[in-house]
């Protein structure tokens, strides 16, 4: 595997407008994603992974520009995302690809599956008419599916079909990137092994980098090299995969962590249950977003935002826990009172 | 979780007879209610009468015979005559292929223009929306007919100015309906699908946007094209349709009401085929709503 960054996200934020009124009044606004930075190299699967509104699929949806970022920048492959103009933007897209979260909502109902297959490659002027029906034919079989499939419409597969279509769409344009919006949490679960393997062996086959969103921790630990913890539209946690796992360092991520089931009925679970709901992200709490229900909060954690700083090799965390620079901080405070 | 290996997927042969479409689909539920099927009947019986029966009817539309004037249905004259001794018969035969063409272009122009604004409005929202929605909300605040009438005292009477008429006044219909399916289909996942292959905006437009809101507009199209019927021979009825000879429905009302009580057949048979045409279109346009409609499906 090689370590040449191929997306590199710098400072990505998006701010929803709260509006109010008949004139349509910015009353406030909803930090969705606030301040994330992260890489992904080359060939590695990034797993992100958070409660429901934490800004996970938002940040997704900002790296292809389906949603345009408030501020920062997406660098994919040397080239600067956020300053292309929209068509050029379009043409790279052939590049990063998407799988979505809902099987039964990504295709289009009235095309048949050789149509949704075709489509990427007539939109960015690819093959000849005979070239496109091969390689329609080609990719359903490489996602497990059968050629003559092609001429079916999409409510007669299953769900698991499905999101292998979806897959195989994606794979259409031979891109580099993939991002991955909860690609198995509408599936059941033994589907969901299935469609995840399928998506490791061709990252080997085709060389891909992925991008794995889910909420589903079990999920994202078959599957990632890294992953990355979400809380409230700020990065909390990144580490190597087996690392989070085994020394999880944020108070969130461990709660995470302790919420994940284990096979064994003679497991004596010790869950770290949190309390109170997430907050609302349109008035996030002061310092530490986190701090409302973090377990081992202290004074610092409601006056200071902890940085995503490292702590130990690829293994960075926002909490003011760790590190002497929280000590730093409250000498500066108890200077400054 | 990887332990689980496959075998569940299904992939092997569901029960999957024949390949079929979306549109297959809603056919077969079409078929199923007999009470649309009557109303396709209707609207099949009328297009091959105005498509035919002016050949097949023994006298011209304006042969006039004085002494014929206003004889009852007969063996001779099956609906009777006229104050002119014209056939009621076969005015009404080629006022078929009046009403009907009428009925159709108007819809089909309504349709066209409501579409093309309706998506606009939908798809790109801001602005453009707001001018759009709020220029059929003025021409909606007018009643329809009286709006069909200004447009005809300005273009002047005649059967074309009738027709463009009420095209113009059932654009808002379409557009709105339109607008509406847009706004919610443009937020489906399959859009942003589209979206994150690199579509241009038209493409998505033309090959998924509008292909799935047709649906409502085929229903609303045909519930149309009776109401058309209806406002054509309303504006024939008041003088600003078809001209004295032509043998429009409406206008054969207007012409026989003096004579509604010495000869109601001059009046029930037109009155007769406007109502039997509306109604089939009427019968039909519910059928085709039950059968494109998600939710009356099993």
């Amino acid at each position: 595997m090689t370590t040449k960054p191929l997306l590199k996200v710098d400072n990505l934020k998006k701010y929803f407008p709260v509006k109010k009124g008949m004139l349509g009044r910015t009353v406030g606004q909803v930090k969705a994603v606030d301040d994330v930075s992260f890489y992904v190299n080359e060939g590695e699967t990034l797993g992100i992974v958070g409660e429901s509104g934490c800004g996970k699929s938002t940040t997704g949806r900002m790296l292809m520009r389906l949603l345009e970022p408030s501020e920062g920048k997406v660098e994919f492959d040397g080239q600067e995302l956020t300053s292309l103009s929209s068509d050029e933007m379009r043409k790279t897209r052939r590049d990063i690809q998407m799988v979505f979260q809902d099987p039964y909502a990504s295709l289009n109902p009235r095309h048949t599956i050789g149509k949704i297959l075709e489509e990427p490659l007539i939109v960015h002027g690819l093959d000849n008419a005979k070239e496109r029906k091969e390689k329609v034919r080609k990719f359903l079989e490489i996602v497990g599916l059968s050629a003559y499939h092609a001429k079916r419409y999409p409510h007669q597969f299953s769900g698991g079909q499905r999101q292998r279509i979806g897959i195989a769409r994606a794979l259409m344009t031979n891109p580099k990137l993939i991002i991955a919006d909860e690609p198995v949490s509408a599936l059941d679960v033994s589907i969901q092994s299935q469609v995840l393997n399928l998506m490791q062996d061709l990252q080997k086959d085709f060389n891909l980098t992925y991008i794995f969103i889910a909420h589903d921790l079990g999920v994202v630990r078959h599957i990632s090299d890294r992953v990355a913890v979400m809380y409230l539209g700020k990065m909390v946690e990144i580490a190597e995969s087996e690392q989070l796992y085994v020394e999880p360092l944020h108070p969130y991520t461990q709660a995470l962590l302790s919420a994940v089931p284990v096979p064994d009925p003679d497991y004596k679970k010790e869950q770290i249950v949190l309390e109170g709901d997430i907050p609302n992200p349109a008035n996030p709490p002061s310092g530490c977003t986190f701090h409302t229900r973090c377990p081992f909060k202290m004074d610092i954690c409601t006056k200071v935002v902890p940085e995503l700083i490292q702590h130990g090799p690829g293994h960075s965390v926002a909490c003011h826990l760790y590190g002497d620079e929280s000590d730093n901080d409250i000498k500066k405070m108890e200077g400054s009172l | 979780m990887s332990e689980l290996v496959p075998k569940v997927d299904g992939i092997a042969e569901a029960k999957l007879e024949k390949t079929t479409g979306p549109w297959r689909e809603a056919w077969n539920g079409f078929k199923k209610s007999k009470v649309a099927v009557v109303g396709v009947g209707i609207v099949v019986f009328f297009i091959l009468l105005a498509i035919f029966g002016p050949f097949l009817v023994s006298q011209g539309i304006n042969d006039q015979s004085l002494p014929d004037r206003l004889l009852p249905p007969s063996s001779e004259f099956w609906l009777g005559t006229d104050d002119l001794g014209r056939d009621i018969l076969s005015r009404i035969v080629h006022g078929a292929r009046i009403s009907l063409w009428i009925g159709f272009f108007s819809v089909i122009g309504s349709v066209v223009v409501g579409s093309a604004l309706g998506i606009i409005a939908g798809y790109y929202g801001r602005w453009i929306d707001t001018i759009i929605s709020r220029i059929f909300d003025i021409m909606l605040a007018f009643p329809s007919i009286l709006l069909a009438i200004a447009i005809v005292s300005v273009l002047g009477p005649s059967l074309q100015n009738a027709l463009i008429a009420i095209a113009i006044i059932n654009v808002p219909n379409f557009g709105r309906l339109i607008r509406s399916k847009v706004l919610s289909i443009k937020e489906d996942e399959y859009i942003t699908a589209a979206k994150g292959i690199g579509m241009k905006d038209s493409r998505i437009l033309i090959s998924h946007i509008l292909p799935n809101s047709m649906a409502p507009v085929i229903v609303q199209g045909t519930l149309a094209v009776a109401t058309a019927i209806l406002e054509a021979a309303a504006l024939g009825f008041l003088g600003l349709g078809a001209e004295a000879p032509t043998p429009e429905w409406g206008k054969m009302l207007a012409d026989s009401k003096n004579y509604l009580q010495s000869a109601p057949w001059t009046m029930i048979f037109p009155g007769i085929a406007i109502m039997l045409t509306v109604l089939g279109f009427n019968l039909m346009g519910d059928g085709l709503r039950d059968a494109l409609d998600p939710r009356m499906k099993s």
